[in-house]
Formats: structure tokens, C-alpha cells, sequence
């Protein structure tokens, strides 16, 4: 019983981790067709935002020591401003280029920022502790699970929550979601293309942030490539939800999530290593029965 | 009152020319029909005009600015409103969201409950359905919807492709019948693409023939309709 809460909770909070990459990348996709692999290294930017810049082991926390109520504002909005740089500078440019070649820019800024990192912080991984005592476990039916796990299922569950209010309720959000089903069309509705794109990318960098405080709180290091595992699960997973679909998206965040766990927790122990195989082999299948996905968006279907 | 001109316009894609200067004017009030073949360049005008394309030479003046080369949301924004062919509602948001869609730009808020309130008034079926998902209306309903969510921009000038396409006639006669009613009570412009002729005719008012690109012939649809030798001549194809 403990055990199986045990993995129920590693499901969740791994779950909830690429679910939060997956939206991060659908937003963006949604809008304007570019999947940004850039999207990786706008999260080791976040979190070597926490430090100030230097090549020695040790690190120098700057941003980091404000407390939890400042840390995590700024930390947001420095996401959400790296974010709707990069459309400014970079993707604005190619807002009417085929989707390779978008993605081709994409990988072209990621390289920037992960050598502008590397360039500041040298390539050596820094320790960084933030909040030690979310490191101390709590009980929960029996079940000892770290707080971390808690408030990363916590925060996962808000973040939802509120960009889903926001993308249900308000004129900015319906705006949205009209433009991620047919741009044009919105377009001569009045609906303001920079607008809805700069704010997509907004949220998408603002996701971007959360991760990265998520990433570093676990491993308690900053690491130049500590981006690209959780961007690489997230892009699989709009795949597998749909490309285009946000709930798509989250929905097989939390599945690939889980399907890692179980698969941790299930193989005999000499197989455990190809965890990951298991893992993308299952995501082999799945593609190879719905190949358009497992949510597809309504827009993607036929009408009558 | 002219409310829209287009001024000599020409459009390629690519290599492709597909309209090819092209002059026409409209009045506030009017009904102007744009029929003719198939890649007569009806709908090209209208993205034309719409902002989607954009001209390569020629100007395009609606309520008296030159919209030439702005952007769909700037023209939609002065009082354009077009319902593209192929209807195109958002089919994972429900009628009522689709429909404020439509109403986003406004500046007069206070009057889109009442808008709201007529269009569902116009059309009861989407009222029942209002927190149904778009994409589950039939073809009729899906029309109805796009012309509603048009009017909820309160335009001044509806453009309309091929509003008949792929509809039963009872419905057609619905639309139009809707339409004509619009017109009358909210001094609607309205610019109307249809392949054939037929619909002008019933419906009375101006009409402009396209063939190639280019506007072959011009007058009154009813005159026009009348004369066979003409209808023989131009439109390249029989009765409809």
C-alpha cells in the first residue's frame, strides 16, 4: 500500500514536471506551428539566473538568496522576458517560414543561450541549494514523501488550474485559443497576431522559470544541459497529445511520467537500466496506433 | 457614399496572376454580388481585401483610409468583416465562445450583450446549442454561426464567400433570407461571392462577373441574368 502511494506520488510530481514542458512547447506550437527547442535552454537560463556570473565551482548565488516570495516573481518574469525576446528578435522573422525552418532557428537560439551560459559560467555544474527543508520528508497515509514531491504536485495542480481559468474565462485566453485553431481566421476577426503570439511566449517562458526552480530545488545543482531531458520528454509529449492540443499535451506529460515510474518500479532489477528504452519503446506504440496522437485537436478532425 | 474602392489591384501568387487589375467600388448600403467560374480570382479579391494577401500594385480604400497592405486585424478592425468559404468556425470552442470571439475588438462593450441577445434571436438553433462545441454543428448550423459571429463585430461591411456552398437549398433560402433581413434592419453592407448567378438574380442588386482574373461585365443581376446571348457569352457555362 505504501509502496503503491510511493509510486503514485513519483508519477505525479515527474508527471507534473513534463506536463508543465509539454504546455510550454503546445502554447507556443498552437499559435504559430514552431516547435522551439529552445525551450530546454530557456530553462538552465532560469536557473542560472539564481547566480551570479562566474567560472569558479563554487557558485555565487545572487537571485537566490531573495526569499521565496521575491525568488520566485523574478524568476518568472526573467523566464517571460527571455521568452518574448527571443519572438522579438528571433521567431518574428520567421512567422510566415515553413515550420523546418522555424525549428532550425529554434535550435540555432538554443545554441546561443547555452553558449552565452557556458560563456559566464564556465561548463563545470554548480551546487545551489535552495529551501533544504523542502528536502525533509512528510508523512502522508503511511507514506513517507519528500515535501519537495508535495509542492512540485502542488504547484503543477496551480499552474493548470490557473492557465486553465485564464484560457477558459478571459478575452486574452479565448483570443488564444481561436488563434491555435485557425490564425487567420482570428486575425480577421481583429484579433491582434503579435499580441497573442508575444503572450504565448510569455507563459511559455514563464513555465520555463517554474521548471527550472523545480529542477534545481530537486537536484540542488545547476547544470548548462539540465534543460534538455525534460524538453526532449516534453516535445514527445505534445507529440503524443496531439500537436496543438493543450490538454492533449499535459495529458501525456502525466502518462509519460507515469509510464517512467511504473516502468522503475516494475522491471527486474538487470533491465532497470533500459528504463528509458521501455519508456520510448512504449511511445513507438502508441504513435503507431494513432499516429495523429491521443487527443488530437477537434480542428485537426474532419467536418461534415 | 463609397465605403470600399479597389483601385486597379493586382495579386500574384508565385508565378501565378490571379487577379488582374481590378477597379470596383461600393456603396454604403448596397448588395454586390461577385460571381463567376472557378479561378476567376473571386476569392483572391476578397482576401484581397480582407488583408490576407496582400496587393501587389493598386490601392484598396475602405471608409475612406487606405487599408493597401495592412494587416487582416487593422481592416477587420475599421469595419470589415469577412466569412471565408469553407466557414471555418473554431471547433473546439463552443457557439457562445466563437461568437465573442467575434466581439473581441469592439470598442462599444456595453452594446455586445445586446448583439449577442439578437444573434441568438436570428438564429434560435445556436442558442439552444450555445455551450456546444463548434465542431459538432452541421453544415447549416456551422453557416449560420459564421455569419453570427461576423455580425457580433458589428461590421459595416460583410463579405461572404460562397455562402451557399455545400448547403441544401431549403437552407440556402434560409441564409439568404436571414441575410436580406439583416441588411434591411442594421444598414449592412454586404458583398457576396457566389459561383453562380442565380442567387443574384433572386435576390436583386448589383452584380460583377469574373472570369480570369479580371471583371468582364457589369450591371444590375437582373438585367444581366435576362440576357441570354450575354449569360451565353461570359459565363462560359449553362442555366444554374
Amino acid at each position: 500500500m505504501t509502496a503503491a502511494l510511493q509510486i503514485v506520488f513519483d508519477a505525479l510530481s515527474l508527471g507534473g514536471l513534463y506536463a508543465l514542458g509539454a504546455l510550454g512547447i503546445a502554447l507556443i506550437f498552437g499559435v504559430m506551428r514552431l516547435v522551439n527547442f529552445a525551450h530546454g535552454d530557456f530553462i538552465a537560463f532560469c536557473v542560472f539566473a539564481m547566480l551570479w556570473p562566474s567560472i569558479n565551482a563554487a557558485a555565487i548565488v545572487f537571485a537566490g538568496n531573495l526569499p521565496f516570495y521575491l525568488l520566485i516573481p523574478v524568476l518568472l518574469l526573467v523566464g517571460a522576458a527571455l521568452s518574448m525576446l527571443s519572438e522579438v528578435v528571433v521567431f518574428r522573422r520567421f512567422r510566415n517560414a515553413n515550420p523546418a525552418t522555424m525549428m532550425i532557428a529554434s535550435f540555432a537560439l538554443g545554441f546561443v543561450v547555452r553558449h552565452l551560459l557556458l560563456m559566464l559560467y564556465s561548463s563545470r555544474p554548480k551546487s545551489i541549494t535552495l529551501w533544504p527543508s523542502l528536502g525533509l520528508p512528510v508523512e502522508i497515509f503511511g507514506a513517507r514523501i519528500p515535501m519537495l514531491q508535495v509542492v512540485t504536485i502542488i504547484i503543477t495542480v496551480a499552474v493548470l488550474a490557473v492557465l486553465t481559468l485564464f484560457l477558459k474565462r478571459t478575452r486574452y485566453g479565448l483570443e488564444m485559443r481561436a488563434a491555435a485553431e485557425n490564425f487567420t481566421m482570428a486575425r480577421m476577426l481583429g484579433v491582434r497576431a503579435n499580441n497573442v503570439i508575444l503572450l504565448a511566449f510569455a507563459i511559455s517562458g514563464m513555465l520555463a522559470a517554474a521548471i527550472g526552480l523545480i529542477l534545481a530545488t530537486n537536484s540542488g545543482t545547476a547544470d548548462i544541459g539540465m534543460g534538455a531531458n525534460v524538453m526532449l520528454i516534453a516535445f514527445i509529449a505534445t507529440v503524443i497529445g496531439g500537436l496543438g492540443s493543450l490538454p492533449g499535451a499535459v495529458a501525456a506529460g502525466f502518462l509519460i511520467g507515469a509510464a517512467s515510474v511504473v516502468f522503475q518500479a516494475t522491471l527486474p532489477h538487470d533491465l532497470r537500466v533500459f528504463r528509458d528504452a521501455f519508456v520510448y519503446g512504449a511511445v513507438i506504440v502508441v504513435l503507431l496506433v494513432r499516429p495523429q496522437g491521443l487527443f488530437a485537436p477537434k480542428s485537426a478532425k474532419q467536418r461534415v | 457614399m463609397t465605403l470600399l474602392a479597389v483601385d486597379d489591384v493586382t495579386v500574384r501568387y508565385g508565378r501565378l496572376t490571379a487577379l488582374r487589375g481590378i477597379t470596383l467600388a461600393i456603396t454604403e448600403g448596397e448588395v454586390l454580388f461577385v460571381t463567376g467560374p472557378n479561378g476567376a480570382g473571386k476569392s483572391t479579391l476578397l482576401n484581397a481585401i480582407a488583408g490576407v494577401v496582400p496587393p501587389i500594385s493598386g490601392a484598396i480604400t475602405l471608409d475612406g483610409a487606405n487599408v493597401t497592405g495592412a494587416s487582416p486585424e487593422q481592416i477587420a478592425r475599421l469595419g470589415f468583416s469577412l466569412v471565408p468559404e469553407g466557414r471555418n468556425v473554431f471547433a473546439g470552442l463552443t457557439i457562445e465562445e466563437n461568437l465573442k470571439v467575434g466581439a473581441g475588438m469592439r470598442i462599444d462593450k456595453h452594446k455586445v450583450a445586446g448583439d449577442l441577445d439578437f444573434v441568438y434571436r436570428e438564429f434560435p438553433m445556436l442558442a439552444e446549442r450555445r455551450h456546444t462545441a463548434a465542431g459538432m454543428l452541421s453544415g447549416g448550423q456551422q453557416q449560420m454561426l459564421v455569419i453570427g459571429r461576423a455580425l457580433m463585430a458589428s461590421p459595416r461591411l460583410m463579405a461572404i464567400d460562397e455562402p451557399s456552398l455545400g448547403l441544401a437549398p431549403k437552407i440556402i433560402d434560409q441564409v439568404y433570407d436571414i441575410l436580406m433581413r439583416l441588411r434591411a434592419q442594421r444598414t449592412l453592407t454586404l458583398l457576396i461571392v457566389e459561383q453562380s448567378s442565380t442567387r443574384a438574380m433572386m435576390t436583386g442588386g448589383r452584380m460583377i462577373l469574373m472570369r480570369g482574373g479580371r471583371i468582364v461585365l457589369e450591371g444590375d443581376a437582373r438585367d444581366m441574368v435576362k440576357d441570354k446571348a450575354l449569360k451565353q457569352a461570359y459565363f462560359g457555362f449553362g442555366d444554374h
